[in-house]
């Protein structure tokens, strides 16, 4: 790799324009951005930082006329692509750069097959017989490693995984052999270990193809296992460049830090000292989705899934039990079945010595206010038409506490989860997403509960967000002797939240410990697999923070 | 909610929407002080065309003022529509809300039924109700409603059927919320604008059937619809043009402003919808 | 199982789930027979002038009117059953014969109207989408806007008043020219010409619907990100216009299509009684005014049942373009 060469692409001093009345003048502020031949290049930043529209200007893909380049160049070969015609644009696309997209099922148009998607590729670049053409995209899924590939080729996307989609969208990508392959988060849509099995094949198609990959992303962990060089972006402008070793290790900017600072690391944090006082015990929980017939039974039969799968565990006190695994494990089903939003079809949920599982309404709710539930999407899980007040206080009130106390405890409440007080009166949607979550745990701690169940409370934020998030879940644990369940997909969060985890695939707990002893020493299969698969492990982002 | 009337007044269309309706709303108001005289009086010579004799929009073959009718019949428009309209959301409502939160059997049994009148040509059960009751103003709206509260419970059951599983909601679950107070307080407010748009555009559909209905004689005998008007006209196309005309043009001009108005609200209620077109 | 085995499979289990629905429409038809005042005695009385109570009586027993309402309920059920839709007093025919009479008109004015409506509607919604903004799409939205308000009624007269009775280039009314005895083509070309006006009348609010609806879903298609993707391979924008987005715009078009098809049997009780068009929307008419209730039912009855037909044509028409559909 020498750096001498000319670049791929080269970015100079690029702005892209947001339409007039939008919170900023420009969306992407003035970007620099070298691409080299055979290098992976990571383009990393939170939300909004532009990297995306970055991307998007690169295939000339704005969203246009309102989101425009303003100024900058893009320059590839000979061409300016922010000025290039659109006649030449196109033959750029698809032959000589190409883009994978977040969404694998969306990307794909749902009534083509994955044959003729492909095919169109050759069809618009190249002059081929249809039999070449076929022969080819059959050798190209082959390449991507898809099973079976001449099935694939006659399949809708809708018949194929989430991975799979993926993978047929690298093939159609690389179809034409590009010199730049631009991937736009392709792997934040998917399960941990396919995106590890997703990140392997751009790496070796990158490198035996010698292609020049622009890679979108917001995870470190993901930069650490396949960047050449990275370029760190905040708000619209590039804060710094560097080989992927300069930034993981070494980085300069005050920003890159913080960013980094904010990674759980995987190693597990100190273990703490277990309390004997059972909390929460649950046993031999099973519950079934479908099977039931549908009206008059002339309904398709529906497909049992077995969600949640004699499932036991038990919380004690002042303890975090992190649930851990993909998506379809039944993780967030165990939750629900906990706080009984869903009903489970047998075992036991044993709180203070009292089975809630059977317990009807009525019965039910003196036990609602010990265990309390933080959701995942701080959008959704709030009222939009409740000011924030009401929203918090609403679970007082029910419970028969008069208004003054409960608007008392409120602002308390409002002050614990570190909001002004004036939040009271305002309305969800005047507030950032990770202020919406620490509304979200203010409405959760109303009740004083014993037992606090958190599904998946992190995975909507920005990453320095998160940790912000999770210092606070960790302080109200602490300070209000909470015991935890913690749901969640991402084990660098469970290695810094939990004292102990189960891991659960395909609604059954197959490993369950301490989480330093899962983490040193895997006994299943699977977790070892879910382990190896953790993008950038080999990287611990506190060794960084202590060179800083 | 300058918010809501400053994205509202954006749409120029809706303005105009407004404009007509408020003015049809005036005539309706005011029918009685500048037409005092029954609508089906004779009030004058008959055949008049418009201008001649005193009438503004000419007369028919029975000395009928078309103008006084035309007013009158605003009043009949927009009442019938009105309540029709308010008792199909109500029936649609319920029905929509109940099947949408409680799934199961509840909504097998309740959407099939939707579907049921959903098939039935809600043009002819209309006929057949009214005749079977009897024309009369009650029977009408009863007829109207009962054809249109089906898309008003698609629309709700699928707006409940998504806002169940919305986070809030269990929220309110883990709390111990009452089902009641769960689905009017917390669900119901959240899907407003839907029921809102639907709604203003169904009073448009209620004027066009009762016109149809009244067109071929199943109008109140003793209200005066502009539908009634086209279908008394209907034989004097060849000799007074006029008789059929304007009330056409009163029915087409309401129905539009309230077309309109609906899909000024639609823009102003959903603005993510707004910014995609 | 083969794709065809399957297909056949599917369509079995619509048919199946078709059958409650038209049962309840019968049962529906029934308690309309029941809530109108009078029955069939009653009407029959009326047509002799006088009848004694005694003779009524007899009458009821006769027909069965007499028995418990659920006993009534089977007898109707297996009357339709056999296709027995009763008798028309003013008539003096089976309701089934008239219906049958008259099927052949209504049908023709519908399959014409659906193409024209569907059809042009189409056009012009893809018109309007691709020249987004520009004087076509100002002029195609204000022409749908405005024939979306039109009663059909006054469309229908509005024409007879300036192609037949001003210019004279159609006829006003009726589905031929009996009195000329046509032939062969020139009896059809004498059909198509009557249908013209009707036709129109009959697809304006409908191809204003289809052309909104169109527009709207191809401006919904246009942003999905497909469409992105599709560019980012090159293609040009005719290509993702017109093979990409077109196909997944047309599947909401096509599903209204199928629950638009009772609306039209509605809209054609009035079309067809604005130009004397022999079918039976121009029967319910006459019915209407005869007060002959048994012939109204009937023919409700029978377009419900043709509505449930068509929505299961246009079922499996949609789960041949979408394959999300499983037909398994």
């Amino acid at each position: 790799m020498t750096q001498s060469q000319n670049p791929l692409l080269d970015i100079c001093n690029l702005h892209v324009a947001l339409p007039a009345g939008s919170q900023r003048e420009f969306a992407v502020q003035d970007a620099s951005i070298r691409l080299h031949k055979n290098e992976i290049l990571c383009v990393v930043g939170e939300s909004g930082s532009g990297k995306s529209l970055t991307a998007r200007a690169v295939m000339g893909l704005l969203p246009k006329p309102h989101v425009r380049v303003a100024k900058g160049q893009i320059l590839f070969g000979g061409d300016d692509l922010a000025k290039v015609s659109d006649v030449r644009m196109r033959e750029i696309r698809g032959s000589e750069i190409s883009m994978i997209f977040q969404e694998p099922m969306t990307a794909l148009n749902p009534v083509m097959t994955i044959g003729r998607q492909i095919d169109e590729v050759f069809r618009f670049h190249r002059a081929m017989v249809a039999r070449d053409r076929r022969e080819k995209a059959i050798q190209l899924l082959d390449d991507v490693q898809l099973p079976d590939p001449r099935r694939i080729m006659d399949a809708h996307p809708h018949e194929l995984s989430g991975g799979q989609r993926q993978r047929a969208m690298i093939a159609m990508a690389l179809a034409l052999d590009p010199r730049i392959l631009i991937a736009d988060e392709p792997t934040t849509a998917l399960d941990v270990t396919t995106q590890a099995q997703i990140l392997k094949l751009i790496k070796d198609l990158q490198s035996s193809h010698n292609t020049g990959v622009l890679f979108i992303t917001h995870d470190f962990g993901v930069v650490a296992d396949i960047a050449d060089k990275v370029v760190v972006m905040q708000g619209g402008q590039v804060v710094e460049t560097g080989t992927a070793d300069e930034i993981l290790n070494r980085p300069q900017h005050s920003y890159t830090r913080a960013l980094i600072d904010a990674v759980p690391s995987l190693s597990p944090r100190a273990p703490r000292a277990r309390s004997d006082e059972v909390v929460l015990k649950v046993d031999h929980l099973d519950k079934v989705y479908g099977g039931g017939r549908a009206f008059f039974g002339l309904g398709r039969e529906a497909r049992k899934v077995h969600a949640v799968n004699d499932v036991s565990f038990e919380l004690r006190r002042g303890e975090t039990l992190g649930i851990v695994g993909e998506s379809g494990s039944g993780k967030s089903t165990v939750a629900r079945c906990i706080v009984r939003l869903i009903d489970a079809e047998s075992g036991t949920i044993l709180l203070e010595n009292t089975d809630l599982r059977p317990l009807g309404r009525a019965a039910l709710r003196p036990w609602r206010a010990k265990i309390q539930m933080v959701f995942q999407d701080p959008f959704a899980s709030l009222n939009p038409r409740r000011k924030v007040g009401t929203i918090i206080a609403q679970g007082m009130r029910l419970m028969g506490r008069p208004a003054e106390e409960a608007e008392s405890r409120t602002r308390e409440l409002l002050d614990i989860v570190g909001l002004d007080e004036r939040a009271f009166d305002r309305f969800p949607h005047e507030f950032s997403g990770g202020q919406r979550q620490r509304i979200g745990i203010a409405r959760a701690l109303a009740l004083d509960p014993e037992v606090l169940v958190a599904d998946e409370p992190v995975s909507a934020l920005d990453v320095s967000i998160q940790a912000q998030i999770l210092h606070l879940l960790d302080e109200i644990r602490e300070r209000m002797t909470l015991s935890m369940v913690f749901i969640t997909h991402d084990l660098r969060v469970a290695a810094q939240v939990c004292d102990r985890l189960a891991v659960m695939r395909h609604g059954k707990v197959v490993e369950a410990g301490s989480t330093g002893e899962i983490f040193a020493n895997p006994r299943h299969e699977y977790t070892r697999e879910l382990l190896g698969a953790v993008p950038g492990k080999h990287w611990d982002p506190r060794q960084a923070a202590l060179s800083a | 909610m300058t918010g809501f009337w400053g994205r509202f007044a954006r749409n120029r269309q809706a303005v105009l929407g407004l404009g007509i309706l408020a003015v049809v709303g005036l005539i309706a108001a005011t029918a009685h002080l500048f037409f005092p005289e029954d609508p089906f009086s004779l009030a004058g010579r008959s055949m008049s065309p418009p201008g001649a004799n005193g009438f503004l929009l000419g007369s028919d073959s029975l000395g009928r003022d078309v103008a006084a009718g035309i007013a009158h019949g605003a009043k009949t428009s927009l009442l019938i529509g009105l309540v029709a309209t308010i008792v199909a959301v109500c029936i649609g409502v319920i029905m929509g809300a109940l099947a949408g939160y409680y799934g199961g059997w509840i909504d097998d049994v309740l959407m099939r039924t939707t579907e049921m009148f959903q098939t039935i040509p809600s043009f002819i059960f209309a006929i057949l109700l009214v005749a079977i009751m009897k024309p009369s103003i009650e029977s009408i709206i009863i007829a109207i409603a009962v054809v249109s509260w089906p898309a008003v419970a698609r629309l709700v059951r699928g707006e409940f059927l998504s806002l169940r599983n919305r986070e809030f909601v269990q929220a309110c679950h883990t709390v111990g919320m009452s089902d009641v107070r769960i689905m009017l307080g917390e669900i119901l407010p959240n899907c407003l604008s839907p029921i809102i748009v639907i709604g203003s555009l169904m009073v448009a559909t209620a004027i066009l059937i009762e016109s149809g209905l009244a067109f071929l004689g199943l109008g109140d005998p003793n209200i005066m619809s502009w539908g009634f008007q086209i279908g008394a006209g209907r034989t004097l196309l060849r000799s007074a043009w006029w008789v059929c005309t304007f009330p056409g043009i009163a029915i087409l001009l309401t129905v539009l402003a309230i077309n309109l108005v609906g899909e000024g609200l639609n823009d102003a209620l959903n603005p993510r919808l707004r910014e995609r077109s | 199982m083969t794709t065809a085995g399957k297909r056949a499979r599917y369509v079995l289990k619509r048919l199946a789930q078709a059958i409650p629905i038209v049962l309840a429409i019968v049962i529906l038809n029934f308690l309309l027979l029941q809530l109108a005042e009078g029955d069939a005695v009653d009407v029959l009385a009326g047509e002799a002038g006088s009848a004694t109570p005694e003779y009524m009586a007899e009458l009821r027993a006769k027909f069965g009117l007499d028995q418990p309402i659920h006993v009534q309920l089977a007898r109707y059920l297996w009357n339709v059953v056999q296709l027995d839709l009763g008798y028309s007093f003013r008539h003096e025919m089976p309701v089934s014969e008239l219906i049958v009479d008259r099927v052949f008109a209504t049908g023709l004015l519908m399959v014409a109207t659906i193409l024209l409506a569907v059809g042009f509607g189409i056009l012009l919604g893809l018109l309007a989408a691709v020249g987004l903004n520009t004087w076509r799409d100002t002029a195609i939205s204000i022409f749908a806007l405005i024939t979306y308000a039109t009663p059909l009624f006054w469309v229908g007269l509005m024409l007879i008043v300036v192609f037949s009775l001003n210019l004279g280039w159609f006829p006003t009314s009726g589905m031929e020219n009996v009195a000329m005895f046509y032939e062969g083509w020139d009896r059809v070309f004498n059909i198509a010409h009557h249908l013209v006006l009707p036709t129109i009348t009959l697809s304006l609010f409908y191809l204003a619907l289809y052309t909104r609806l169109m527009r709207a879903s191809m401006l919904e298609q246009a942003g999905q990100d497909y469409v992105t993707t599709a560019r980012a391979k090159g293609l040009t924008e005719r290509r993702i216009v017109f093979v990409h987005v077109l196909r997944n715009a047309l599947l909401p078009v096509v599903t209204m299509a199928g629950v638009q098809v009772g609306a039209l049997i509605g809209g054609s009780v009035i079309v067809e009684s604005v130009f004397a068009w022999p079918g039976l929307g121009m029967l319910a008419f006459e019915a209407l005014f005869a007060r002959d209730l048994n012939l109204l039912l009937g023919i409700f009855l029978l377009s419900a049942v043709l509505v449930v037909a068509v929505n299961l044509v246009v079922d499996i028409i949609y789960s041949m373009l979408d394959p999300r559909i499983e037909v398994g």
